[in-house]
């Protein structure tokens, strides 16, 4: 269970990117959230984990009070918290390997680490995840020999490696094409259902994010003014998260969808 | 529609200048050609002497023909093993020391303090060339190769320390969050996100570096700090210039291998 208490984040700019966000979500959801740029999408899940330090207000999974962590209980909790970023985030000059064990490093001492050896069990994981993402063979490439798609899926493992609680996903298909993009978003959530992970998956793709998700959040302006189901999403709702357009097109869309599948 | 086809655009497009104010540059393009002008009147241009030393160049030149590699053949070869030596030895200490205070000066990796206390040893070290670092650590240490040691890793410092904290203040900082993300000590991260990321460039500066040491090295035994540098300063003051000629050559040598080593490599890391 992630419960968000009053959680604001003032930038020292003097912007206020979350303007006291309360939101709870319970074990296994898997939840999008949605909003123009510059919404605070991306301040929100940083607050979580605090890659962004919050300004007020609290984070609490399971029963832990993020915000209240010292940095070292801070790493220890950041173990059960995988991200997964746009634009990959995968280290480039480091292997395939490397990238997906990565996530191991918040449970190996330095040394280990330093001399690449990962405990046995780990590198079986992380051959087991590479497979399960149909990435076997590319363990020794390096990070920047693979094309997006492929490497948004070692970036998939190196978050699900960590062993996490929860997902933290970040515009995951903002530079993919729409049929990777299916497939990573199909990947993230059946890879949810499989573990009842709980996710966070921030999204720009309306559409994608109505196929691929439970509940639907929707940020304007640092607020939460939309908090239901995909169906929910009427041309109003729209309007109210991004401002006037002719959304027509994006619901008609999801109406094909549904048929098709 | 009828109304936009019927506005008359200009044929004619300028770029704007870069400064804006046409007063302002146009007194800095005169005022600079004036300040050139009168600094070249400014210097004592001495038709005669130029002339005089002609000839007496083209001897001084002559008498570095044919090189001496024989005579003093055991001086040269030792001043050069030791140059070879002074400039590794000092290559490697110097990027050892280089490696905390190049961490230290980066800004997104260290503390306010930290970052300016490094910054200061890397603007001090810059200050001082390494022929006046040799001069300090001859005066210090006395003559020899371990005070021209001394004043090549101090400057390699000031050199490498301020390329690495450049090098890491550019790299990614997505990279640097995604590893920070997994729970990783700072240590981890460092080894993780950011030594990947500047390796490459790191290791084609130390070559890089090893081939500016050398040829310090040379400079260095000048003043009194050992090395090639010595033995080229010996043959100079003994009018011994073929022998100071074939030394010439074989720093030439040398620095044109440690160039093609270094292109090499950097493009065998990439």
């Amino acid at each position: 269970m992630l419960k968000l208490e009053n959680l604001t984040k003032r930038y020292n700019t003097g912007d206020l990117a979350l303007q006291g966000i309360d939101l709870s979500i319970p074990n296994g959801q898997v939840l999008a959230l949605i909003g123009p740029s510059g919404a605070g999408k991306s301040t929100l899940i940083r607050c979580i984990n605090r890659l962004v330090e919050p300004t007020n207000g609290s984070a609490i999974l399971n029963e832990v009070n993020l915000t209240k962590l010292s940095s070292r209980a801070l790493r220890k909790s950041r173990r059960k918290m995988g991200m997964i970023f746009q634009e990959y985030a995968l280290v480039e000059r480091l292997t395939v390997m490397e990238n997906v064990l990565s996530g191991r490093l918040g449970y190996v001492g330095f040394w280990k680490s330093f001399l690449r050896r990962f405990p046995k069990k780990d590198v079986n994981e992380a051959f087991r995840l590479l497979d399960r993402v149909g990435l076997l063979e590319m363990a020794d490439k390096r990070a920047d020999e693979l094309s997006g798609g492929q490497r948004q899926r070692v970036g998939i493992c190196r978050a699900l490696i960590q062993d996490p609680d929860l997902l933290l996903v970040d515009e995951p298909t903002a530079s993919l094409d729409p049929k990777t993009s299916r497939q990573i978003m199909r990947l993230i959530n059946e890879l949810c259902q499989e573990r009842g992970l709980t996710a966070i998956i921030n999204i720009h793709d309306v559409l994608l994010a109505q196929m691929f998700s439970q509940r639907i959040v929707g940020l304007a302006l640092g607020n939460i003014v939309y908090d239901g189901s995909p169906e929910g999403l009427t041309p109003e709702v729209l309007t109210k998260i991004y401002g006037e357009e002719d959304w027509s097109a994006t619901i008609e869309k999801v109406d094909d969808e549904d048929e098709e599948v | 529609m009828n109304n936009v086809s019927k506005t008359l655009y200009p044929n004619n497009w300028k770029k704007p200048p870069f400064i804006k104010r046409s007063w302002l540059r146009w007194s800095i393009i005169i005022g600079s050609i004036l300040y050139l002008i009168a600094a070249l009147s400014s210097m004592d241009i001495n038709i005669q002497r130029v002339l005089e030393g002609i000839p007496r160049g083209q001897r001084f030149i002559e008498s570095f023909f044919p090189p001496n590699f024989s005579d003093n053949r055991g001086v040269v070869w030792e001043g050069i093993l030791e140059s070879i030596w002074m400039a590794i030895i000092s290559t490697v200490a110097g990027i050892a020391l280089s490696i905390p205070i190049g961490l230290g000066a980066a800004r997104n990796l260290a503390p306010l303090w930290v970052y300016m206390t490094c910054r200061f040893i890397i603007a001090a070290s810059r200050t001082f060339p390494e022929i006046i670092l040799a001069i300090f650590a001859v005066k210090l240490f006395g003559f020899g190769p371990f005070a021209g040691f001394i004043a090549l890793s101090l400057g390699t410092i000031g050199f490498f320390a301020k390329l690495l904290a450049e090098d890491i203040e550019n790299s990614s900082p997505a990279q640097a969050e995604a590893v920070k993300a997994t729970g990783a000590n700072w240590f981890q991260w460092i080894n993780y996100a950011i030594q990947p990321q500047v390796m490459p460039r790191m290791i084609g500066l130390s070559v890089y570096r090893l081939d500016i040491n050398f040829r310090e090295s040379a400079v260095v035994g000048i003043v009194g700090g050992g090395g090639i540098g010595a033995t080229l300063n010996t043959a100079f003051s003994r009018y011994e210039f073929d022998t100071a000629a074939a030394i010439l050559l074989v720093i030439i040598g040398i620095v044109m291998v440690l160039e093609y080593a270094s292109s090499h490599l950097r493009k065998w890391v990439q």
